[in-house]
């Protein structure tokens, strides 16, 4: 959220590097699905340390409340109930934005600065240079970021970047009961969730295993599923993400290759002003015509 | 003199404002879609108050473009349609780039390339019309799937560029062909301009036709 940042590897809308300076370490926050009782303190706890508030909705019959992600609900727990092999299962997904390393809503948005990526992996949205377009909208895999009806600006999970600039986990990690939620470094949280798996299988969860998806570099919040090998069954988790191939085309070479062919266009029509010069009525027809002019 | 009767009217008043309703709108439309278009086109957006007011008034500068061509292209769509002496016409291109029209057939009021043009201009403007609508988020985004919000966004990018280069094209034309701007801008021709470019719109005029 602050507006000067040593540590920025990449930012939307801009084609020169960003200030790069410094570089700080990787972290991550793993969400261990296997060990969520679906008490939502992590929704409460964001909406409490972001101070964001959303409407009193409807109850629909089931637990997910609000049933979607919102402008102010920046992470919602999704429950399902499913078969598996293991008999009924009631699964609780912890969704909010995944923190792409490659970020399909950052390669999207036109306005410079409203997305930008820290060394950390974190990507955050600033929203003062939003322009509101929802690009970054169409561009994520994941479906998160949501435009705001009051000040058509999108908001999503910012991985509570304040808190871990100043040495602090995100709020959602602190106050989770169970240790579901655990924040560190990159490393330290794999090594983690390999643990994890591990005992998941001893378990007899034989296809157990960790979501960081390779479409989009891995990502900065993952998963320890119960069944990785059907990531749809957690209420639709992407089973394998990556940037559309239509967003790439919409954001690759094509453009500046466009605009250089249309500037070239432009400068071939000059030459051929100066070279052809201009068509201009013969001498005949000008007879012809003498009275007039 | 602008208005001597002499000359030969090319375009009624109401003909010349609906072009030029139309040509202000396609400027503001290219000026307020290439910020979003690529970075490098980004302080374009200092013309129209900032990011915010340039996405905001594109979509509404495309619905008043949209009536605008729409009127246009109605108007003028029986003189519009290809005769194989119009595929005739186009393959002299060569001849005419080069400032030699002794051999070009006869063109009526507007010639093949005007025609193609016109087509493909319209064809154009469909395509952005109806994938313009689908990435207007603020109303009508959140009423399609994302595959087809995303395939619009690159039917979108892409028929603007096409059409900003027919546009140049179109213009350069009206630059090149001298006189020509005169039409519009006037409504008025010489009979020795229309005897050179439009011989057989000219024979039509004289005798009394339009
Ligand atoms: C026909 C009616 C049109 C509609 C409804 C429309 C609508 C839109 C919308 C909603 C956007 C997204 C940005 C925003 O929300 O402002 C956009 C982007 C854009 N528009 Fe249009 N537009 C139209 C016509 C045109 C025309 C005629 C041109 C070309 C001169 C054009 C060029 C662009 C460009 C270059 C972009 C940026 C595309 C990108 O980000 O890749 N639009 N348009
Ligand atoms: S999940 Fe979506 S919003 Fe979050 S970083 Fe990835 S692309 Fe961006
Ligand atoms: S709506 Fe999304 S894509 Fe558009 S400017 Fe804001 S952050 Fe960027
Ligand atoms: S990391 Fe922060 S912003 Fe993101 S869900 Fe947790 S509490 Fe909310």
């Amino acid at each position: 959220m602050a507006l000067q940042s040593l540590d920025i590897t990449r930012r939307s809308g801009t084609t020169t590097p960003s200030p790069a300076q410094r570089k700080t370490m990787e972290v991550a926050k793993l969400i261990d699905v296997s060990k969520c009782i679906g008490c939502k303190a992590c929704q409460a706890a964001c909406m409490e340390w972001n101070d964001t508030r959303d409407k009193i909705g409807t109850n629909h019959g089931v637990l997910d409340n609000p049933m979607d992600l919102t402008e102010n609900s920046w992470t919602v727990m999704r429950y399902s109930e499913v078969e598996t092999s293991r008999g009924l299962e009631w699964l609780i997904r912890k969704d909010g934005c995944m923190h792409c390393a490659k970020p399909g809503c950052l390669k999207a948005c036109p306005a410079p600065g409203a997305i930008v990526q820290y060394s950390n992996g974190i990507v955050d949205f600033q929203e003062e240079n939003c322009i509101g377009c929802g690009y970054c909208i169409t561009g994520c895999p994941f479906n998160i970021p949501r435009l705001s009806k009051k000040d058509s600006k999108v908001y999503k999970c910012t991985l509570c970047s304040d808190r871990v600039a100043v040495g602090l986990e995100p709020a959602c990690a602190k106050t989770c009961p169970t240790g579901a939620i655990v924040f560190g470094t990159k490393e330290d949280m794999m090594h983690h969730a390999q643990g994890r798996v591990a005992d998941l299988k001893s378990r007899g969860f034989t296809s157990a295993g960790i979501y960081d998806p390779k479409g989009v570099d891995g990502t900065h919040v993952f998963y320890v599923l119960q069944h990785a090998d059907t990531p749809g069954i957690y209420s639709g988790l992407p089973k394998a993400p990556s940037i559309s191939g239509m967003v790439s085309i919409w954001k690759g070479v094509f453009k500046p290759v466009a605009s250089f062919a249309l500037a070239l266009g432009a400068f071939g029509a000059f030459f051929h002003y100066v070279i052809k010069g201009p068509n201009e009525v013969s001498k005949e027809n000008e007879k012809e015509f003498e009275d007039e002019k | 003199m602008k208005n001597d009767p002499k000359k030969l009217l090319r375009y009624t008043p109401s003909e010349r404002a609906n072009h030029w309703l139309t040509a202000i709108t396609f400027i503001l439309l290219a000026l307020t879609g290439l910020p979003l278009f690529h970075p490098f086109f980004y302080p374009l957006t200092l013309l129209f108050g900032g990011g915010i007011w340039t996405r905001i008034i594109h979509p509404f500068f495309g619905i008043l473009m949209v009536i605008s061509f729409g009127i246009m292209s109605f108007h003028f769509r029986q003189l519009n349609t290809m005769t194989p002496a119009d595929w005739q016409w186009m393959r002299h291109l060569r001849e005419l780039a080069n400032g030699d029209e002794r051999n070009m057939p006869e063109s009526g009021k507007f010639n093949g390339g005007q025609k193609l043009l016109f087509r493909l201009l319209v064809l154009f403007m469909a395509l952005l019309l109806l994938s313009g609508i689908v990435i207007w988020r603020a109303y009508f985004s959140f009423l399609f799937p994302v595959w087809v919000v995303r395939l619009s966004a690159v039917v979108h990018a892409a028929a603007a560029t096409v059409i900003i280069g027919l546009i140049m094209f179109h213009i350069y034309m009206a630059i090149w062909m001298r006189e020509s701007m005169d039409a519009m801008l006037y409504g008025r021709v010489r009979r020795a301009w229309a005897k050179q470019h439009h011989s057989a719109w000219f024979r039509q005029v004289i005798s009394g036709g339009k």
